[in-house]
Parts: structure tokens; C-alpha cells; sequence
């Protein structure tokens, strides 16, 4: 009996360490190869794409590509926007990053600097790829990082029934137009205000989206030669016309914390009359409010402005991973996602622009609106200084916090300038 | 025969007994090795990757980083930010803690009371555990909709006349901090609820009979049965959650995001910043060890509590 039990428990103790051996052996296989037998490669594919497109509509897009490719697999790995960069961040400083990423402009910079993800312009000479049906590139030094898929506009969105209400006839297309219809829409009821500003720290992209597409609009820039340019006579108008609109009083209360989510919901449920917001937004908004009456307008500009608008915009970017074995068919299916037809496809179900430039979406089922918003499009000059910026959420932040300054009256716009301008040449000085 | 056989190999019989001896030495090791080999990987290596960042330069983003000594550490302890999310943590933690004891205990007391029926405790327990249930994204987004200048509560003190213009809670920087912890109060307080709940279970009846018999009043009794007998449940909860709290990152993140100008900012959110939107991993870690630091001084005076029970 006493002979069985040893025996017993050699046998546990031999299945315990087999079991520690493969578990150890199962940690430290991350580096396995991709290729499987009989010549075929997998792709990994990251991007949060899936999360935001119709239900399975991303996979029929990859099925068509992997019945054009038999030997190619894409292995989806779809999440949230957040999750996504959180991933990605850790993939790219620790080199394992999936073979081709979804990327955000902002994100760019950064990952091109340590090395993450590939020099694209090389695959496309390599490919003999055809780099003029491309509407943009992300370029560092020259170096091709980033290809925009898709693109979103940020529009100005105003609800017609609130405008009607306050007896402004025409929608604002100048900044005093657009003052001036802030306070006669605020003056309609205690809970409605003219405009909604999301200041929230956690995700500083209202600098970008809500505040510096002031400047844009009027054909300004926050940089001078690649160097920060803020203490420029544009950027102060801009940040003093945003005071003006605070000291109005015609700013929906708590913009200090608020976050994109609260503006949309705001506007939606027609507590403020004006927003500037992605396009993107347009379904959600029909969704939770189908008789909401609104229009979208060309971001007002100064009064004086007649040149060309600049209107910001976010991407749906792609890029290829620097340490993926299989560049070559990495490209191949980048040069699907951007060809005419695909990326037609892609850019009408996700409510946005081509980002090949022979592609156009198909708005014959679409809301009208995603028409009107092209032609906006159009005659505008797509706007976003932070992208390909290094550290750009940061100097969203830094921005932030002074423009928060500036608001409760703790400083000076030019103080706040000063500092933000300090603050950012110490990054892209 | 038994001798002559022991005599005529000694060298076999004295290397087997070692080798069995060793080898059940070995068997517990066996055992124990799933954990050892999770709580390595798991728990250790982190760890000492992140106090090695600490040191060094610009790792992570870049490939060849350089020992740094205590640059990072000196880096953060004089930026006034960290200072700053320091003093709110500690703000935010102590009256947290506090809140949570007098809420949790008063709570329990009633839970435990003999005057009310055993049908209206047990309603009155599940509301007051209701808040336990959410998950921390839950409870953010359930107070930001409460909270908004436009929302319930504003509308509620207006309608009673206690306020004359809405309030922004969490957009205020003089109300932002009062308004997190608050929030923070609201979600914690059921888990010292029920742990003192069982603690007050426990207390035997003779106490309070000998209590009374000596002429005591409810108060009392309070004070010298009552508190003393919870003094140990008390103490590792209230350790315990000094420790918890100060790791609250979520409905910080959710919330406020540190903000409105830095009010909020709490030493977990300003390490996130540092690593995700700043990508200097380097003072991020040392932020983190620092912070590691603080909780194991917690940490052990809870060892020692235990201990001593």
C-alpha cells in the first residue's frame, strides 16, 4: 500500500512537471512562426474597425479578400478604439505588434519612432504599387507610415428647430453669425444652451475637434516649419473667441469635464443648438432622436475669411507591422482595403470618405446628409495639424489644461499661449 | 541473514535512502510549483521589470536605454502634479475610509437590530447592497447622468429650493474632488456593511446581557462591547480599504480624468498619463513604485494586525 502511494505520487509529481514544462513551453512560444503547412500565411489584422462597422460586415469584406487569395488567412482581432490603442501601444514596445494595424493619425509619430511599424513607401515601390489614387499619406521624413482609409469630417451640426425657435433665419457661417445665433438660442429656455465644448482631460480630443477647427476653418495653423506656432495673432483670436463665447454664458455648464459622448447626447437631446462633431455620429443621432430636425454646415470662419475652409477630420489609417515576416502579402492586402471597390465599400458602410481618391461612396441608401457633407467635403481642405505629431494626446492635454485656465479666469490668453507654446517645444521643438 | 545482506552492500543501501530522502523532500516543491511558477510570472517578473524601468532611461520607446539612477524618482517626487495628485489621494482615500466605516457600521447596526422584522431587514439589506452590484463603469456612467448640471440631483435640490442655479458636481474644481469621493463613498460602503454585519453577528448575547445587568445604557454598550469586539474586523477593513481606494482608477478615468484642472488627479491616473499619453514609461514606473511603496507600508501594518490576532 505504502509502495502504491510513493508510486502514486511519482506520478503526480512526473504530470506535474510535464505540465510545467508545456505551460512554460506554451508561454515562451509567442514567437512561433505564422506560416502553416503547405505554404500559406496568416495575417493578424488589429483595428477597431469591426467595433464600429454593421455586425459581420468587416469579416465579408476580409472573406472576399481570402477567396482572391487562397494562400493568405486574415485573423481578425477587432475591439474598441480604446482597447485598440491600449493593445497596440504595449504591441509596438514590446515588437509584437499583429501584422497589419488599424491606426490613428495621432498614433503615428510615435510608433514610427521606435521602430514599430514599416516604411510603407519602400513596399509600394516594391509592389509597384500605383501611390497617385491615394487621396493622403502619412509621411515622416518623407517615409510613408500611414495610409487613411476611410476619413470622417467634423462638420458643424445645428438643430433647426432650436435656430427656427431663437429667429435666426440662416445658419452661421462667420464667428459673429455664430455668436450671435449662440445667444438667441440660450435666450429660448434655462436648460438650452448655444454650443457644447468637451473640455474633459482623460480624452483631450475636444482641442482638437471642438477648439482648433476654429483656425483651420479660417485657413490658420498651430505650427510654423513642423514647430509649435501658438503664440501666432490666429491662434489668439481663436482661443479669445472661445472665451467670448464662455463669457457669453452661451457654453453648455460642465464643459470642463465633459467628454465627446456628453456633447453628442446634449445636442441630441436638444440642450444646446450647435456642435461641432464627426459625421460619424450622424446614424446614432437619427437612432435615439428620429424627429431631431438638424443640418450640417462648413465650420464657421472669421468674418473677414474668404479663402479655402479647412474642415478637421480623423482616419481610419492603416499600417504594416516592422517585425511581420510576411510584408509583402501585409501590402497586398492593404492594396485591397484601398482599392477603388473595397474601399468604396468600406467608406459607404461606415458613414465616411474614400480615402482612394477614384473611390466614391454610394449614398443612394444613405441619409441625404452623408451627400451634403461630401460636397462640404469637397470644396474644404481636410484640417488636422496633430496628426502625425509625436506625444499628440499630450499636447492635446497640455492645451487643455490652459484653455481650462483661461475659462475660469485663473489666466490670460496670453499666459495660457505662452505656456502651452513652452510646453509643446519641448516635445516638437 | 538479514545483517549479512546489510553488510554485504553498504554503498547501495546508504545512496538509496538519500535519494528517497531528497526526492520526497521534493514532493511538496512538486506541488507547490503551479503556484510558485504563476505567482512568478505573474506577480514577480512584473514587478521587477517595473523597479528596473525605474532606473533607466527612455525604455520602452527606445531600444538601448541607459541606467538612469534615481533621475526618474527625482523627476516625479518635484513635479508639482504628482505633489498635487499625492494630496488628493490622500484626501481621497482618508475620507473615503472614513465615510465607509460610519456608513458601513450605522447600516449594520441596523441590519442587525432586534426591533424590526426579519422580512423588513432583509428588504432593507438588499437596497443597501444594491450599490456593491454595479460594476465601476456602471456606477460611473449612473453618476455622471445624476450629477450633470441638467441632471436629477440638480433638478431635485432646485425643485426643493435648496439651490438657485444648477451646480456643476463634477466640472467645478472647487467640487469635483467632494464629488468623486463621494461617489467613490457610495459605491464601497455595502462591502464594510456586511463584513461588520457578520462581525456584529458574532458578538455574543452575554456580553450585552452583563452589559445591561451592570446598568449600562444603549451608548454604552456601544462603546464597550460593541466597539471593542469589532476593534479587529474594523481595523483590517479599514487598512484594507485605504489600500483599495488608493488604487481606484476607473471611476476617476470615467468620471472626472483627473480634471477640472488637475482636482481630481490621483496618483494612479497621473501614472497612466505618464505612460500612455506621454509614453515615458521610465517616470511612470517610478511613479508606480512609489506608489508600491506607500501600500506596502499599509500593507504591513495589516500583516502586523493580522498577526497579532
Amino acid at each position: 500500500m505504502a509502495v502504491r502511494s510513493t508510486r502514486l505520487k511519482r506520478v503526480i509529481g512526473a504530470v506535474t512537471a510535464a505540465t510545467l514544462v508545456a505551460f512554460v513551453a506554451a508561454c515562451g512560444g509567442g514567437d512561433s512562426d505564422d506560416s502553416s503547412a503547405g505554404g500559406d500565411v496568416t495575417l493578424e489584422f488589429a483595428q477597431w474597425w469591426g467595433a464600429e462597422l454593421p455586425a459581420g460586415e468587416l469579416d465579408k469584406i476580409v472573406n472576399d479578400f481570402t477567396t482572391q487569395n487562397p494562400n493568405i488567412k486574415i485573423k481578425l482581432i477587432s475591439a474598441p478604439y480604446a482597447s485598440t490603442k491600449q493593445q497596440l501601444v504595449t504591441g509596438a514596445a514590446s515588437k509584437t505588434l499583429p501584422d497589419v494595424v488599424g491606426l490613428d493619425g495621432a498614433w503615428v509619430n510615435d510608433f514610427a519612432k521606435q521602430g514599430a511599424i514599416a516604411d510603407m513607401s519602400k513596399l509600394m515601390t516594391d509592389a509597384n504599387y500605383d501611390s497617385s489614387q491615394l487621396a493622403s499619406q502619412i509621411q515622416l521624413e518623407g517615409k510613408t507610415y500611414m495610409i487613411p482609409v476611410v476619413n470622417f469630417v467634423y462638420p458643424l451640426f445645428v438643430n433647426k428647430d432650436l435656430l427656427t425657435k431663437a429667429g435666426v433665419a440662416k445658419t452661421p457661417s462667420t464667428r459673429t453669425e455664430f455668436l450671435d445665433a449662440a445667444k438667441k438660442i440660450t435666450a429660448t429656455g434655462s436648460d438650452v444652451k448655444g454650443w457644447a465644448l468637451p473640455l474633459d482631460t482623460a480624452v483631450p480630443n475636444g482641442i482638437q475637434n471642438d477648439v482648433m477647427s476654429w483656425l483651420w476653418a479660417s485657413g490658420g495653423s498651430m505650427l510654423a516649419d513642423g514647430k509649435p506656432a501658438l503664440q501666432t495673432a490666429a491662434v489668439k483670436s481663436t482661443v479669445e473667441y472661445v472665451k467670448s463665447l464662455n463669457d457669453a454664458g452661451v457654453i453648455a455648464p460642465g464643459s470642463l469635464t465633459m467628454k465627446e459622448q456628453d456633447k453628442v447626447e446634449k445636442f441630441t437631446q436638444g440642450q444646446v443648438g450647435m456642435m461641432i462633431d464627426s459625421l460619424a455620429h450622424v446614424t446614432l443621432i437619427k437612432k435615439n432622436k428620429p424627429d431631431l430636425k438638424f443640418e450640417i454646415a462648413a465650420i464657421p470662419a472669421e468674418d473677414s475669411y474668404t479663402g479655402k475652409r479647412g474642415i478637421p477630420y480623423a482616419s481610419w489609417g492603416v499600417g504594416i507591422s516592422n517585425s511581420t515576416k510576411h510584408k509583402a502579402e501585409a501590402f497586398k492586402f492593404v492594396s485591397y482595403l484601398m482599392s477603388q471597390e473595397t474601399n468604396a465599400k468600406l467608406a459607404t458602410l461606415a458613414n465616411g470618405f474614400t480615402g482612394n481618391k477614384n473611390a466614391e461612396p454610394d449614398f443612394s441608401n444613405s441619409d441625404p446628409l452623408f451627400k451634403e457633407a461630401f460636397e462640404i467635403y469637397k470644396q474644404s481642405t481636410p484640417a488636422n495639424e496633430f496628426v502625425g505629431l509625436p506625444k499628440s494626446e499630450d499636447l492635446m492635454r497640455s492645451f487643455d489644461e490652459q484653455l481650462q485656465l483661461v475659462l475660469t479666469g485663473k489666466t490670460s490668453v496670453d499666459d495660457a499661449l505662452a505656456k502651452s507654446q513652452e510646453s509643446w517645444a519641448s516635445v516638437i521643438g | 541473514m538479514t545483517l549479512l545482506a546489510s553488510k554485504a552492500a553498504p554503498p547501495v543501501e546508504q545512496a538509496a535512502p538519500a535519494r528517497k530522502t531528497l526526492a520526497r523532500r521534493l514532493v511538496p516543491y512538486g506541488y507547490l510549483s503551479p503556484t510558485i511558477v504563476l505567482i512568478v510570472v505573474l506577480m514577480v517578473v512584473p514587478i521587477v521589470m517595473v523597479i528596473s524601468y525605474s532606473f533607466r532611461d527612455n525604455v520602452i520607446v527606445q531600444e538601448n536605454s541607459v541606467f538612469a539612477g534615481f533621475a526618474n524618482y527625482t523627476k516625479v517626487l518635484t513635479d508639482p502634479d504628482f505633489l498635487v495628485a499625492m494630496k488628493n489621494t490622500a484626501i481621497f482615500i482618508t475620507v473615503s475610509m472614513v465615510a465607509h466605516l460610519v456608513l458601513g457600521l450605522a447600516f449594520a447596526m441596523m441590519l442587525n437590530t432586534q426591533l424590526l422584522s426579519g422580512v423588513t431587514k432583509a428588504i432593507f439589506r438588499i437596497v443597501y447592497i444594491l450599490p456593491w452590484l454595479f460594476t465601476i463603469a456602471v456606477i460611473a456612467v449612473i453618476w455622471r447622468l445624476l450629477l450633470d448640471p441638467s441632471g436629477v440631483i440638480n433638478y431635485v435640490l432646485h425643485s426643493l429650493g435648496l439651490i438657485n442655479q444648477s451646480v456643476n458636481w463634477l466640472g467645478d474644481p472647487g467640487m469635483a474632488l467632494w464629488a468623486v469621493t463621494f461617489i467613490n463613498i457610495w459605491s464601497g460602503y455595502p462591502f464594510f456593511m456586511i463584513s461588520l454585519l457578520a462581525g456584529l453577528q458574532g458578538i455574543p448575547n452575554d456580553l450585552y446581557e452583563a452589559a445591561a445587568v451592570d446598568g449600562t445604557n444603549w451608548f454604552q454598550r456601544f462603546v464597550h462591547v460593541t466597539l471593542p469586539q469589532l476593534r479587529p474586523v474594523i481595523i483590517s477593513m479599514a487598512v484594507l480599504d485605504l489600500i483599495w481606494t488608493s488604487q481606484q482608477f476607473a471611476l476617476i478615468w470615467m468620471t472626472t480624468g483627473g480634471g477640472p484642472l488637475n482636482t481630481t488627479e490621483m496618483l494612479s491616473t497621473y501614472t497612466y498619463k505618464q505612460a500612455f499619453s506621454e509614453y515615458e514609461f521610465s517616470t511612470a514606473s517610478a511613479a508606480a513604485v512609489i506608489v508600491l511603496l506607500l501600500t506596502m507600508v499599509l500593507a504591513f501594518f495589516y500583516v502586523r494586525q493580522q498577526r497579532e490576532r
